[in-house]
């Protein structure tokens, strides 16, 4: 019954908003998501005390064929889930700042992604999971269009065809593993514990790799992102990266890796080379970058591809790291977010070059800046590093040359990242009459949340250790 | 036969409606007429009984997809009041053949004699000409309904010739007869059987404008009038599938392993043509023609799986598109009739100028599109489960394929409404249609989320 709340109190909301106006909508939003979030805390202590038993929810929609909804919780879950509902109080409450055009339609959609995603990270049975995967997709479709910038028709719909094309391939895998398998069942412990014949399980691999490589997204499947990242509403842009890349990560680890292993240790090798390649390629190019959405959104890729590495090593230390580096991904990027959407509105100017001197006339935005950038690099005692370094070590432990290429990321990453806050904040202001009002109250409050979660997970991140590990022991050898 | 009977009693007094002053009434009246049918429709569930020596039999087969045929006709009919109402002087002759078309569909659900078949297919598509051409002063109109005439009785001489032929091998018009002659003369059938039967299925692809038998529809959807085209991308095609999955489960079924790979190319065709055509379409009914074909190629997959009978997803996937489609029409008719346009542009800014519609219109395309949580999705869900439980590998992965191009053009009517700029012309829509695009999405959405009632009726 718990899981079932935490898909219908954003519903609730997100239709009760949909009647609202103008400030009440964002005021509605808000109440809406620290409700969800307060309310997922409360999960949070039941599964540590009491286990799945109180989130485990079957509905069968049809007989014959099987449509089942079934909704559990485990320890990697819970902590997807939890980043979803913290973050997304953040994001409505990075939007106070500013007028939203139609503000009820723009934050019902946000409600109703929050639920596809909490059905996505709570889902046990795959076709209930797809539902709720392709449900996400939905309103980020419509916010990122209807709220977008520049050649937001063309571009979002190069995302919305990119993303469909990967889940409907990913929906044939499923189709074709649901045929074949004996008791013609989607569910994720009968999957795994009848694995299909493993001559077969190369090809399925692909199928859902497709999917998931499109949305986190891993080199060469990610043409689609950093012009939807720039064009989105930066709202938007926050789910996208904060949020809903993590669904293609987890599903790497919820359903890649258990159901078809064969599969997943035939084409480790190619995968691993793949975010590699990704992580330098990235890196490079978000060093090229003058644009600063573009810059992030990179710096994004280059990120997440060192993530999917981890994962593909199939080791625990890879595992973990990269949950934990989800986690700290999904805060920080937020964040970095946030800070280009604040520059880009005061200055009016998206450009790395040409800004400037902002450190002198807004100190306190300067220094929460810097904080989310040196965790963003990976700076020790932040939660940048802890998952960056067992990440790291897990490639290492694959192969050396892979870990030499994959590490140049701390120094790739420290350059544009530097060199992106050394000319937009530092220096002279190069910009006549710059007028830059210092933080408002809620992004005072917003980036100090995050500033403060940088620092505890950073210091402290044995709370995420705990919640996994017991998963990744029946996950790896 | 109740059905049929009642139905045709409701068409005579369309006619003579007008002779008795009752004008203002047929409406109200058909509509009233056919909800009640469509209960006592339903009372023949399990009834399994044959009439007229064997002419007609009605099972759970004909009742189902009776139900579904009435159910489209009364949506239709709902909007015929308003739609007619600058030529009411016609309004009993329109009524009286929209639901004669009816009376030919119901005829091709159960029929159990290959004549009445053909009768069915005639009575329905002389009166589909005859609507297709009813716009007399509108040079579109007359070439949509002289095209159709033209190539529609073509396909008819084929489906004739092709009941004579298997008349002449088998000695029977009876379909249960034939089915037990091809079942008792395994190996010793005549090559003139075979023929007959291909025939036979040409005629019914033509019907449901299946490549390469589609030439016709686009022209077609665009030159007849809006409300006819609904009709007939919704009704026509439910019920020409039905009647060839019946052909392919009853009469062919020992012998229709020799059609596998026509229907699969076929199959594959129509999928293929629908997708790739339809990507270039600026007129919105045209591309609902297209879109409908591509439907038709999705359905295909159904009869290539007929072995398996895969009753419920035909039904299922048939009222999926039926709801989508009506739901469409349903605000483009009077976007159509506002604008003075019938192209995509016609939408623009409809975002702005009416949410509601825009909203309305936006999930009429992702149903159609196949996006959960809609039933389109659902419906090719189970098409795809039930393709592959039949091992066409291939054909199913074309068809996935194929639904990712879908998107790209049902996408363009969401951009047109959202991120375009419009006029001023101002949109509203009269109580009959929101009442019909009411009850199609929220039914749409309903069996998106509990399929059980339809999936598992058989």
């Amino acid at each position: 019954m718990l899981s079932l709340l935490l898909l219908l109190i954003p519903l609730t909301f997100s239709i009760v908003i949909w009647f609202t106006k103008g400030m009440v909508s964002r005021a509605a939003a808000l109440v809406g998501t620290i409700i969800q979030l307060a309310f997922t805390a409360y999960c949070y202590n039941v599964f540590l005390e009491a286990g799945n038993k109180p989130f485990e929810y079957i509905y069968q929609m049809a007989v014959k064929p099987n449509l089942v909804f079934h909704f559990s919780m485990d320890g990697i879950s819970m902590l997807m889930v939890l980043l979803t509902n913290l973050l997304l109080p953040l994001i409505v409450l990075a939007g106070f700042s500013r007028y939203t055009d139609k503000a009820n339609v723009f934050y019902s959609l946000m409600l109703l992604m929050q639920m596809a995603l909490n059905g996505v990270f709570i889902s046990f049975d795959a076709f209930g999971y797809y539902i709720f995967w392709e449900l996400a997709l939905i309103p980020i479709y419509f916010i990122a269009f209807i709220w977008g910038g520049q050649d937001r028709a063309a571009v979002t719909l190069k995302f919305f065809i990119y993303t469909l094309a990967g889940s409907l391939l990913m929906l044939f895998g499923f189709i074709y593993l649901y045929t074949y398998s004996p008791q013609n069942s989607l569910d994720w412990e009968v999957l795994r514990a009848n694995p299909i014949c493993s001559c077969e399980q190369g090809w399925i691999f692909w199928m859902l790799f497709a999917a998931f490589a499109i949305k986190i997204p891993i080199v060469p499947f990610h043409t689609w992102q950093p012009d939807t990242y720039k064009t989105a509403p930066t709202q938007g842009t926050m789910l996208l990266s904060g949020i809903m890349l993590k669904m293609g990560t987890y599903s790497l680890i919820r359903w890649l890796l258990p159901i078809v292993p064969d599969g997943f240790k035939e084409w480790q090798y190619v995968a691993i080379t793949l975010s590699v390649i990704g992580v330098v390629y990235a890196s490079v190019i978000a060093i090229m970058q003058r644009d600063i959405k573009k810059l992030l959104a990179y710096s994004s890729i280059a990120h997440v591809g060192l993530i999917s590495a981890g994962v593909f090593t199939m080791s625990r230390v890879g595992l973990q790291g990269s949950l934990v580096q989800m986690f700290a991904h999904g805060v920080n990027v937020v964040g970095l977010f946030f800070c280009a959407e604040i520059i880009m509105n005061r200055t009016g100017s998206n450009q790395v070059e040409g800004i400037g001197g902002i450190r002198k006339i807004a100190p306190r935005f300067a220094g929460w800046f810097l904080v989310i950038v040196l965790a963003s690099v990976a700076l020790p005692l932040t939660n940048g590093f802890v998952g960056e370094f067992m990440l790291l070590y897990s490639v290492y432990g694959y192969n050396t040359w892979l870990s030499v290429f994959a590490g140049l990321t701390i120094i790739l990453g420290a350059v544009y990242m530097f060199r992106m806050y050394q000319k937009v904040v530092l220096g002279e202001p190069m910009l006549e009459n710059m007028q830059f009002e210092d933080l408002k109250w809620n992004e005072q409050l917003v980036l100090g949340i995050i500033g403060i979660l940088i620092f505890a997970l950073g210091v402290y991140p044995e709370p995420i250790f705990e919640l996994t590990e017991p998963v990744l022991k029946t996950l790896t050898p | 036969m109740n059905t049929l009977i009642y139905t045709s009693v409701l068409g005579f007094f369309c006619m003579v409606a007008e002779i008795l002053n009752l004008r203002k009434l047929i409406v109200p009246i058909v509509v009233l007429g056919l909800a009640i049918i469509f209960g006592l429709n339903l009372l023949d569930w399990n009834l399994n009984k044959s009439f007229f020596n064997d002419m007609l039999r009605v099972d759970n087969f004909s009742v189902a997809f009776s139900g579904l045929a009435i159910f489209t006709s009364l949506l239709v009919l709902i909007m015929s009041g308003d739609y007619y109402q600058k030529e009411q002087g016609y309004i009993s002759d329109f009524t009286a053949i929209l639901v004669f078309i009816l009376v030919g569909g119901l005829m091709m659900l159960s029929f159990a004699n290959l004549t009445m078949l053909f009768l069915g297919v005639e009575t329905l598509s002389i009166a589909l000409y005859v609507m297709a051409g009813s716009r007399r002063f509108d040079i579109r109109s007359n070439e949509a309904g002289f095209k159709y005439f033209l190539m529609g009785s073509f396909a008819s001489a084929f489906l004739l010739f092709g009941i004579a032929l298997i008349f002449g091998t088998s000695g029977s018009f009876n379909i249960y007869t034939i089915a037990e002659y091809t079942a008792n003369s395994q190996g010793n059938i005549s090559p003139l059987f075979y023929t007959g039967m291909v025939m036979v299925i040409f005629a019914m692809l033509f019907k449901v404008s299946a490549a390469p038998f589609h030439f016709w529809a686009p022209d077609v959807y665009e030159g007849a009038p809006a409300l006819i085209t609904a009709y007939m991308s919704t009704l026509v095609k439910v019920v020409g599938f039905a009647a060839l999955y019946k052909l392919l489960t009853v009469v062919f079924y020992y012998t229709s392993v020799k059609t596998g790979l026509i229907l699969n190319f076929v199959a594959i065709a129509t999928l293929i043509v629908g997708n790739l055509m339809a990507l270039a379409q600026d007129n919105f009914k045209r591309l609902l023609a297209y879109s409908g074909i591509s439907h038709a190629g999705y359905l295909m997959l159904l009869m290539m799986a007929s072995h398996e009978l895969p009753t419920g997803s035909l039904l299922f996937y048939g009222l999926g598109y039926v709801l989508s489609t009506l739901a469409a029409f349903a605000i483009a008719i009077p976007v159509f009739e506002a604008e003075g346009s019938e192209n995509i542009s016609a939408f623009n800014g409809l975002g702005k100028k009416n949410p509601i519609l825009a909203a309305a219109l936006s999930m009429a395309m992702l149903g159609l599109a196949g996006i959960p949580p809609f039933i389109g999705f659902l419906g090719k869900y189970y098409i795809f489960t039930e393709s592959l439980q039949a091992g066409f590998f291939y054909t199913t992965l074309i068809a996935i394929i194929c639904s990712i191009i879908g998107v790209y053009y049902y996408f363009k009517v969401i951009i047109a409404m959202y991120g375009k700029p419009g006029n001023d012309q101002k949109v509203s829509v009269s109580f009959t249609y929101a009442l019909v695009l009411g009850l199609t999405l929220a039914l749409s959405l309903y069996l998106g989320i509990r399929p059980g009632a339809i999936i598992n009726i058989f």
